[in-house]
């Protein structure tokens, strides 16, 4: 079982989610920005960070890296992904989810443990949930507001593409409280909370991250 | 038109007159720099001296001063390498070593606080990368005015986000600090940022150019003219550069712009040259840019290089070379790399989009020699400009010390009752100092690179340096601004004690110190004897602690008109944890645990907290530092912690042992109960030192009173933990949730 962590120039969490990946018993494998290949990986993390200085809108520039020409049409075609935090602002911007991520509510960055409902347990990367299931998991992003029209909103609620919802206060004034969502088929997941930084009580507020990592193992072994 | 104001130009014009008391220099020491050159300095060799000689870049009036940190310091086999290097290194054990330091941004924060504090945290970050180190914590110590003056309300949340702005970014858990307050710094905020990195022992890298023929590669960002304050007065002076005399450069912002993505960057490519051992010599950039960072190499190394100054990437084309030396533009370092491994070194940076350029070499001349357009305009010892002068100020203890002493607190009222302490304990609480700091930290990324253990509000921040091992390393920083008014010898070193004991108390063993001494101006006789008293303070106090100072910075010139702020070095001291996994936080998390207050309580009132919150008070000693007493409070607690017979400790500072019980029952979510001996007042809030306060694991109590016997220090069992409130028997019960309403209010409702 080998999961790629993809390293933008800016990328911050990439070491984090390669120990999650490994403490969840499966092997990192570093994929590099410039490289078109995925290096015949079993499934993708994007993670944390500010790639590429995010100087324009967030994930804009990555989505245009080399890496993304290949991960692409493999997560369309049914390839495991996660998007961490800066990874879900870039699958959002390479159009694998729906949706946007904006200037929090209050404009100021936060550093939170925010508990969160894990509405969807049939994704690639939450099944090791139960649905309902309550977790405690970091927040630390500026740009988190999670943002759609109307209709999309409805849609993802309707089709169960919220996976993740915030269970407290609405840190960040995100729409529908939604923390993660994913696409149609389940197997693209993205979020703003860090589950990489909660798979170890030493370091984290909980070990209730280890779940997503775990969960893609049990899929990809079935 | 002008001409370029070369070295045979400088010769042939021998009285023209030059600009020297503008760009800070006196008659006395522009007369040393004829004096050294034989000749005038050109233009550019005049910006070369004009910020080498500042007193921010030359140390010229703190030196004699600052020498003692060396001289007697401690034996430690623990220091690698010591004061003179861009910071310590710290040898921690199992093959690793540390390097830390604590650098000032205090004038440029106030001038625009979001940049300002910015580029301090990538100033810092760049000096511990030089040492060979990856960078893996920040911290900052903060002091603002009036936390309700309308000033503050730009300063302070310009400085937090700058911070957040520029560490998030980069990558960098921000793991703990200091946020306090004081009317004397409204118009000097002092932002102190502090770096950690670590590194194998081998790792480390020299700043010295050795080796003739050996290029010199400047990488990073572009240079242009920010942070070029003085070089204005170049350009519109007579020699000024064709280029650089036109309005269009003479008007810049002062303060430098921060880009911490290309830092991160430059991190990556740092340790990747490192790693590839490319580098044999690497000098960050910093104040005095690129004049700085040459002459301290080639000082440093075999004595002389050559550098073609055109060769500089530029971002502005119409810099001359005064502002090309002068200039601060961030993102930059300097290596020096053996000919026949300048293209690997040029594909890493390429790797990483990193601009290099080879723009020179070291010779054996024993001259520093830069050319432009062809021509000579810098030819000089590179150690006259790297050594700068050395100044004994006049110094004298004010008469106004006796009136500060005489204002014995003793003469303050009291409270009378259980009623009034509680009200003066909730007063202290949600006193802007004091109060809860979440408002500030929460923009701060602790998290990012997975190995915080703990960070504030927590006594010191605990990295975890080993996963295989738990080997981990503590920090704390702390200053009292109003201690050492008082007594700025005995302030420092109950500056220097409070760190130590912080870092004690997660159950780490401190191991050594770094310092930045923020004070107002050298000129002053009296600020002089403050800087004077401080520095034999912290050296004293080093020798009798055992830890020795490894580095450190000073700012001076920290006053409005002639009012200084209060003397404040703040002292942060790095000690090693042998396991993480058996630190311990200030959190009460379990019930019926014994509660023991360690150490030796007497009324000490001077400068504390309560005098200041509660009667606006600022007179009398300071509370006497006991550094045997620290040292053998700090060996029991490592000995406890290590024994795993504590679940909290928290040591006793500002406010004492009523607000150290009430931070550790917020952060734990469990209330206590405490029996005081009859003079309640005293006990709940007079600030001696050399203290702490533990909860006991149930079943440990009778091995913990041994232990702290062993260690001959006193212990009281005060009380237990368990309920949802803070009750001391006979005086007052505050519940958990007033607690929290009280101390997480003020600092939201200040700054939004």
């Amino acid at each position: 079982m080998r999961i790629g962590v993809i390293t933008f120039p800016g990328s911050l969490d990439d070491r984090d989610a390669a120990r999650a990946v490994r403490l969840a018993g499966a092997e990192p494998v570093g994929l590099w920005h410039g490289d078109r290949g995925l290096r015949g990986v079993d499934a993708v993390i994007l993670p944390g960070g500010f790639s590429y200085g995010d100087y324009l809108r967030c994930g804009a520039i990555a989505r245009f890296a080399p890496v993304m020409a290949g991960l692409v049409p493999a997560a369309r075609a049914g390839l495991p992904v996660l998007g961490i935090c800066n990874g879900f602002q870039i699958l959002c911007e390479a159009h694998l989810l729906p949706g946007a991520l904006t200037r929090n509510a209050g404009l100021k960055f936060i550093t939170r443990d925010v508990p969160l409902r894990v509405e969807n347990a049939g994704t690639a990367w939450t099944r090791a949930y139960s649905g309902g299931e309550q977790i405690v998991v970091p927040l630390k992003s500026g740009e988190g507001a999670y943002a759609a029209d109307a209709g999309t909103l409805a849609g993802l609620e309707a089709s169960g593409q919220v996976v993740i919802r915030y269970a407290g206060d609405n840190p960040n004034g995100s729409a529908a409280a939604i923390a993660g969502v994913c696409n149609a088929e389940g197997t693209v997941v993205g979020l703003m909370p860090h589950p990489e930084h909660a798979v170890d009580p030493l370091t984290g507020p909980s070990a209730d991250g280890l779940g997503f990592f775990a969960s893609v193992l049990a899929r990809v072994a079935a | 038109m002008t001409v370029t104001d070369t070295v045979a130009r400088a010769a042939a014009t021998a009285g023209l007159p030059q600009p020297f008391a503008e760009l800070g220099l006196t008659a006395e020491e522009y007369e040393k720099i004829v004096a050294t050159l034989g000749r005038r300095p050109t233009g550019a060799e005049l910006a070369l001296y004009s910020v080498m000689w500042s007193e921010h870049c030359s140390y010229k009036s703190s030196k004699v001063h600052l020498r003692q940190f060396a001289a007697t310091a401690p034996p430690s086999g623990a220091l690698l390498a010591g004061i003179g290097h861009n910071a310590g290194v710290v040898d921690i054990g199992q093959g690793y070593a540390v390097t830390f330091k604590i650098e000032s941004h205090n004038h440029p924060s106030y001038v625009e606080p979001h940049q300002g504090a910015a580029t301090g945290v990538g100033g810092i970050v760049r000096d511990i990368l030089a040492m060979g180190a990856r960078p893996v914590a920040v911290m900052d110590a903060l002091r603002f005015g009036p936390a309700d003056a309308p000033d503050t309300g730009r300063v302070l949340p310009g400085v937090v986000g700058g911070i957040s702005f520029y560490g998030n970014c980069l990558g960098l858990p921000n793991i703990g600090g200091e946020l306090d307050f004081d009317p004397s710094y409204a118009g000097n905020p002092l932002v102190n940022a502090l770096c950690v990195g670590v590194m194998r022992h081998g790792d480390l890298q020299v700043a010295a150019a050795s080796g003739p023929g050996n290029k010199v590669i400047l990488f990073g960002s572009t240079t242009g003219p920010d942070g070029v304050g003085g070089a204005s007065v170049l350009a519109s002076a007579t020699f000024g550069d064709a280029a650089s005399d036109g309005t269009a450069s003479a008007k810049r912002p002062s303060v430098q712009v921060g880009d911490p993505f290309t830092e991160k960057l430059l991190v990556e490519c740092c340790l990747e040259l490192f790693a590839g051992g490319l580098v044999t010599g690497i000098q960050d950039l910093g104040a005095a840019g690129v004049a700085c960072a040459t002459t301290e190499l080639a000082a440093a190394g075999t004595g002389g290089m050559l550098v073609r100054l055109d060769e500089v990437p530029l971002r502005d084309g119409s810099l001359g070379p005064p502002e090309i030396l002068m200039s601060e533009s961030q993102e930059r370092m300097m290596a020096v790399v053996e000919p026949g491994r300048v293209e690997e070194f040029l594909a890493v940076c390429a790797k990483w989009d990193v601009r290099a350029a080879v723009i020179g070499e070291v010779t054996d001349t024993g001259r520093l020699v830069m050319t432009w357009r062809g021509e000579t305009v810098v030819d000089i010892p590179p150690a006259s400009a790297a050594d700068g002068p050395v100044y004994h100020r006049p110094l004298a203890r004010p008469a106004s010390q006796d009136a500060l002493a005489a204002g014995d607190p003793a003469a303050l009222p009291r409270p009378a009752d259980g009623a009034g302490l509680r009200a003066d304990l909730l007063a202290l609480l949600g006193s802007p100092g004091l109060a809860d700091k979440s408002w500030v930290t929460d923009q701060y990324d602790r998290y990012v690179r997975g190995d915080t253990v703990l960070a504030m509000p927590d006594d010191a921040g605990l990295l975890r340096v080993d996963e295989a091992t738990g080997l981990g390393i503590a920090l704390a920083t702390d200053g009292n601004g109003r201690y050492c008014r008082l007594d700025p010898y005995l302030g420092t070193q109950l500056a220097l004690s409070e760190a130590y004991r912080n870092v004690a108390a997660t159950g780490a063993r401190p191991l050594a110190v770094t310092n930045c001494l923020n004070f107002g101006s050298p000129e002053d006789p009296a600020v002089m004897w403050q800087f004077a008293e401080a520095a034999r303070g912290l050296a004293d106090g080093c020798a009798a602690l055992g830890v020795p100072v490894t580095g450190g910075n000073v700012s001076l010139y920290n006053q409005t008109g002639t009012a200084a702020i209060h003397p404040t070095p703040v002292v942060g001291v790095l000690g090693v944890h042998d396991d993480v996994r058996r630190r311990v936080g200030i959190g009460f998390r379990d019930v019926s645990a014994d509660l023991v207050l360690l150490g030796r309580t007497e009324p000490e009132f001077g400068g504390s907290a309560w005098a200041h919150v509660c009667h606006g008070h600022l007179g009398g000693r300071p509370p006497a530092p006991d550094l045997d007493a620290e040292r053998r409070l700090a060996a029991l607690l490592a000995a406890a912690v290590a024994a795993g017979l504590l679940s909290a400790a928290h040591d006793l500072s500002d406010g004492g042992l009523a607000v150290a019980l009430a931070e550790s029952c917020l952060r734990g979510g469990t209330g206590c109960t405490v029996r005081l001996p009859d003079e309640e007042f005293t006990a709940l809030f007079s600030e001696s030192a050399a203290r702490a306060v533990v909860a006991v694991c149930p079943g440990s109590e009778t091995a913990f009173g041994q232990l702290a016997e062993a260690h001959r220090v006193p212990a009281a069992t005060i009380g237990s933990t368990g309920g949802d409130s803070l009750t001391v028997d006979g005086c007052f019960a505050i519940p958990l949730a007033e607690l929290a309403a009280v101390h997480t209010g003020t600092l939201p409702a200040l700054f939004g």
